[in-house]
Order: structure tokens, then sequence, then C-alpha cells
């Protein structure tokens, strides 16, 4: 989101302290002290990663807080799905795994949960999915599933999610 | 072809567990039956080694007294011995999904005599669903399969009748009970499949060779009918995509929960695809059944979203599907 703040000491932290609050997390920040606006405020870019929900809550805490709001919304993860994978994950290179989706630049693994009962047993892991749209990310889930037929890992996929 | 009277004269093949509870119940339903599907009598039956006839109606519990005590019926006769003199032939042979056989030539035969035909035995559709439908038609003898998919659940002809003129979007659905079983006891007791599998082997309610039952391939069969039937595709077996149950592991099941899902085996037919698979499903979700049953999520143009749930296997769950089958005919007027 690109917000305007006014050029004084301290005027940052008026921008980070709501979204920490409402659990979100900095990606980025870029000072554009080229583009200061007609009423002396200056422009910077905050990327940041939160909850779809908590949007319209954000921008309200960002408001209340003087910060001025130009624009936001460019990147969401919209769409987002949990799907299950069941084989040697850890011995078949989890993190290989887990790349082909963040190496796409449109889906990322937002969160996992792995069990694993013994060394050399199949273990078993929750992994969550987003992306920035239902294509992307059913070209995501696509692209987990091959991977890991490639490596004999059962993927167990939802329902009803907006997958289908 | 009939007899003057209009009386029904009608066959068995296969007198196991499905033939011998539809033959029980074509015997304590009578009184019923004959109001809705006109009268009738069981001129046949055949099973693997022999059969049984009469003209005036064959004993049923003498014939089940004799199949349990000697392990067959006393006559050398087949199926192709009696076509001729029946109207309706019952197929309850076991079945084949990659030849169809015995059922396949059973049903050929009897449908090329005009004779109609209500399977149990979902071989012979799943190798030759259009052959057979191309048959039926030219000579007007009717084929009824609800037997075939989930057991005494509707949904052919709850399909086919009461939501005519929808076009079905998608199907998903539970259709194998013994995987249903597996999968909702590992959910309940966190113990792993091998254990649940011997535990179901010793209830009788997976075979000793399961992996027809827990590598999809009932399943796999099931969908392809439904498919082909309520979707109008041309599938075939080998366009199912199927995983079975095997390597899920009790883990799987405690994960899973954690986000509000419980895993089974599901059947799904959309416009683009068929396949058969472990999925995580809400605990909220209708499909979200338990034990042996079968369920069905139906999505319509029309009518939106319709659910079915019920028995899918047994003796005479799979008879009462074959006499509603048996009821349809003569109220679509059977040759
Ligand atoms: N069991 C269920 O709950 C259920 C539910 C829905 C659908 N079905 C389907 O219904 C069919 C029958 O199932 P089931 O459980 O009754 O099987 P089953 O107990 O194994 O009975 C099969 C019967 O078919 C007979 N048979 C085999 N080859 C034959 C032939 N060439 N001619 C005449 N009879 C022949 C067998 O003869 P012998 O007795 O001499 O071996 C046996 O009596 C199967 O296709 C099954 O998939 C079953």
């Amino acid at each position: 989101m690109v917000l305007e703040l006014k050029d004084k000491p301290g005027q940052l932290l008026r921008a980070i302290e709501p979204i920490s609050r409402l659990g979100g997390n900095i990606i980025g920040v870029v000072h554009k002290r080229d583009r200061v606006s007609p009423l002396e405020r200056i422009s910077v870019e905050i990327s940041v990663k939160i909850d779809e929900g908590r949007v319209e809550e954000l921008i309200e805490a960002l408001k209340r807080n003087g910060v001025v709001v130009k624009a936001y919304n460019e990147v969401r993860l919209v769409a987002s799905t949990s799907l299950l994978l069941v084989g040697h994950i850890i011995h078949t290179d989890l993190s290989d795994t887990v790349n082909t989706i963040d190496a796409t630049g449109f889906a990322e693994v937002v969160e996992m949960h792995i069990s694993m009962p013994e060394v050399n047993e199949p273990s078993t892991a929750m992994v969550t999915v987003s992306a920035t749209g239902k294509d992307e990310l059913k070209k995501a889930v696509s692209l987990l599933k091959e991977t890991c037929r490639k490596k004999d890992i059962m993927v167990i996929e939802p329902l009803n999610e907006d997958l289908a | 072809m009939k007899d003057v009277k209009g009386l029904k004269r009608v066959a068995i093949a296969g007198f196991g567990v499905v033939g011998r509870g539809l033959a029980k119940a074509l015997v304590t339903k009578k009184d019923v039956l004959i109001k809705r599907a006109g009268d009738y009598r069981i001129a046949a039956i055949c099973d693997s080694k022999g059969g049984i006839y009469s003209e005036e109606g064959v004993d049923v519990f003498e014939a089940i007294r004799i199949k349990e005590k000697e392990g067959r019926l006393p006559e050398e006769l087949t199926v192709e011995d009696i076509i001729d003199r029946i109207d309706i032939l019952f197929e309850c042979t076991p079945t084949n999904v990659e030849t169809g056989e015995p059922g396949l030539s059973h049903i050929k035969l009897a449908l090329e005599n005009g004779v109609d035909v209500i399977t149990s035995n979902k071989g012979p559709l799943v190798v030759g669903y259009k052959e057979l439908m191309k048959t039926a038609k030219k000579t007007g003898a009717k084929l009824m399969y609800e037997a075939t998919v989930g057991g005494a659940m509707p949904i052919i002809k709850l399909v086919k009748n009461e939501l005519a003129g929808n076009e079905v979007l998608s199907i998903k659905g539970i259709l194998n009970g013994t995987c249903n079983y597996i999968l909702s006891r590992m959910e309940q007791e966190k113990m792993p499949y091998s254990q649940i599998l011997s535990e179901a082997q010793e209830l009788g309610i997976a075979e000793a060779d399961p992996t027809y039952d827990v590598e999809g391939i009932d399943a796999a069969a099931k969908l392809v009918i439904l498919a082909n039937s309520l979707m109008n595709s041309n599938a075939t077996f080998s366009d199912v995509e199927r995983t079975g149950i095997s390597s899920i592991t009790p883990e799987a099941f405690e994960i899973a929960a954690m986000k509000g899902y419980t895993i089974r085996l599901i059947a799904e037919a959309t416009r683009d695809e068929l396949r058969v698979s472990p999925r995580l499903v809400p605990f909220n979700s209708p499909l979200c059944v338990y034990g042996t049953l079968n369920a069905a999520l139906i999505q319509t143009d029309l009518a939106g979203e319709v659910v079915v749930m019920g028995r899918g296997a047994g003796s005479s769950e799979t008879a009462s599907a074959m006499l509603s089958d048996f009821v349809e005919l003569s109220r679509c007027g059977s040759k």
C-alpha cells in the first residue's frame, strides 16, 4: 500500500503500530522522498502481509493515526487452501517441495504443520498455500501435485475449497 | 413372448448374497409388488455350476436350502438355456471390471432377445455401457442398474426421474462402504490402517483380498457408471484417476482435524475429470458420514445441490434397489 506521512520524525511508527497490532507482517518499506505531496507529505510504500479480513480494519486504524492511505490492495493472496502430504516428506527434500510453490511468485506456502512419528516411517504434513487468485491457486496446487508425484508423496486435497 | 395373462417370468443369474436376498424379497414382498408391477413368477435361477427351472415358479426357499446344502443348484442349466422362456433377467453374478464377464454376455443375450435386464453387477456397464444401451434401444428391451451404485441409496433413478430437466454439473460421492468404514474408524480410534483393515475383515466388511475396495477400483467402476448414465459422458475405467487409502497415516487424521477436516475416499465426476482419491472433508460436510454408509452430493444447474445417503451394500439393501427397478420397469412399460 502507498501511504502519505508528514515529513516529521516518528511518523513511520504511526503507520507500523496498527499493522503489527492487527497481526500483519511488514515485508518491505520503500521511502519515496522524491514524491512530496503539495501538503508536504512524503510517500511511503509498504508491503504488508495481513489476513484478508483485517484489511478494512487496518485502513481505518491508519487513518485514525493521521496516516493518509493513497492506495492499497495491489497484490493480495486472496485464495488459499490446505493440503495434506503423506509420505517421505523430509527425506525427499521438503524445502525443494515448498520451493516449487514459493518460486512461482504468485503463490506461497503460508503455513505448515508436520508430524513425524518415527525415523524412516512416512510423515504427514498439512500445508496451506495462498495465491493471488483462484486460477493461480489451481496452478500452484497442480505444481505441488506434480512435484509430489515424482517424489511418491500422496497429496490429499480438500473437497470443496474454491479450487473445484 | 409374454404369456397371455400378462404374467412376467423372471430369472435370476447369480445365487450368492445378492441373488438370494433378491429371491427372498421377490417372494416375501409379492403382495405389494404385484399391485405395483403386475403378476410375476420366478421361472429360473442359475449359479456358476447349474440352475433350477420351473414353469410354475421355483420354490425359492427350497432352492436356497439346496444351494446351502449342496453348494450348487441341481440342474444343468445356463442363462442361455432359459433366455427364450423369460421376460426379465436379474443379473447378480460377480463383477469383473476388465472383461465384464460373465454378466456382459448374459446381458447382451437378454437384450438381443428382447428380455429386460435388472443388474447389480457393475462390470458389464463399465465395460460396455454404450454398446448395451444401443442394443437395448434396437430391441426395445430395458436395462436397469440402480443396484450397481450406492446399494439401497437412490441415485440413478433419482437423477433421471426426480431431477429430470436438470443438467448434472458434478457428482461427489462416497461410493465404497468398506473404505468409509476403515477411514471413519481410523479417525475415531487413531489406529493404523493395517489394524483397522484386520478388524474390518473379521467383521466381514472387508474381503480377504481387499484390493478391489481399498485401491478405489470399486468406487471408480461406480463413478464410470454415474458419469456415463447421468452426465452423458463416454468414460471408461481407465479414464479415472485413482488413489487408494492404504498409505494414509493415523497422524493425517490428527493434523486434518486441527483445520476442521476428516479424510474420506471421494469419487468425483466433473465435466473435465473423473477421480477417486482420499480427500479432506469438512466435519460439517454432508459427505462426512460414518461406518459403511454411502453418500452423494449431486450438483445440478436448476436444483442446486442435492444430497443422498444410505446403505451402500448388503443383501436386502441391494434387493431393495433391484425391486425399485422392477417396479419402474412396469411403470415405463416393459415389453
Ligand atoms: N454384496 C453386495 O452387497 C452387493 C451390492 C451391490 C452390488 N453387488 C454386485 O452384485 C453382484 C453379486 O454380488 P454378490 O455379493 O451376491 O456375489 P456372490 O455372493 O459372490 O455371488 C455371485 C453369484 O454368481 C454366481 N455365478 C458366477 N458365475 C456365474 C455364471 N457364469 N452364471 C451364473 N451364475 C454365476 C456364483 O455362483 P456360485 O454360487 O456357484 O459360486 C454366485 O452364486 C456382484 O456383481 C456385486 O458386485 C453386490
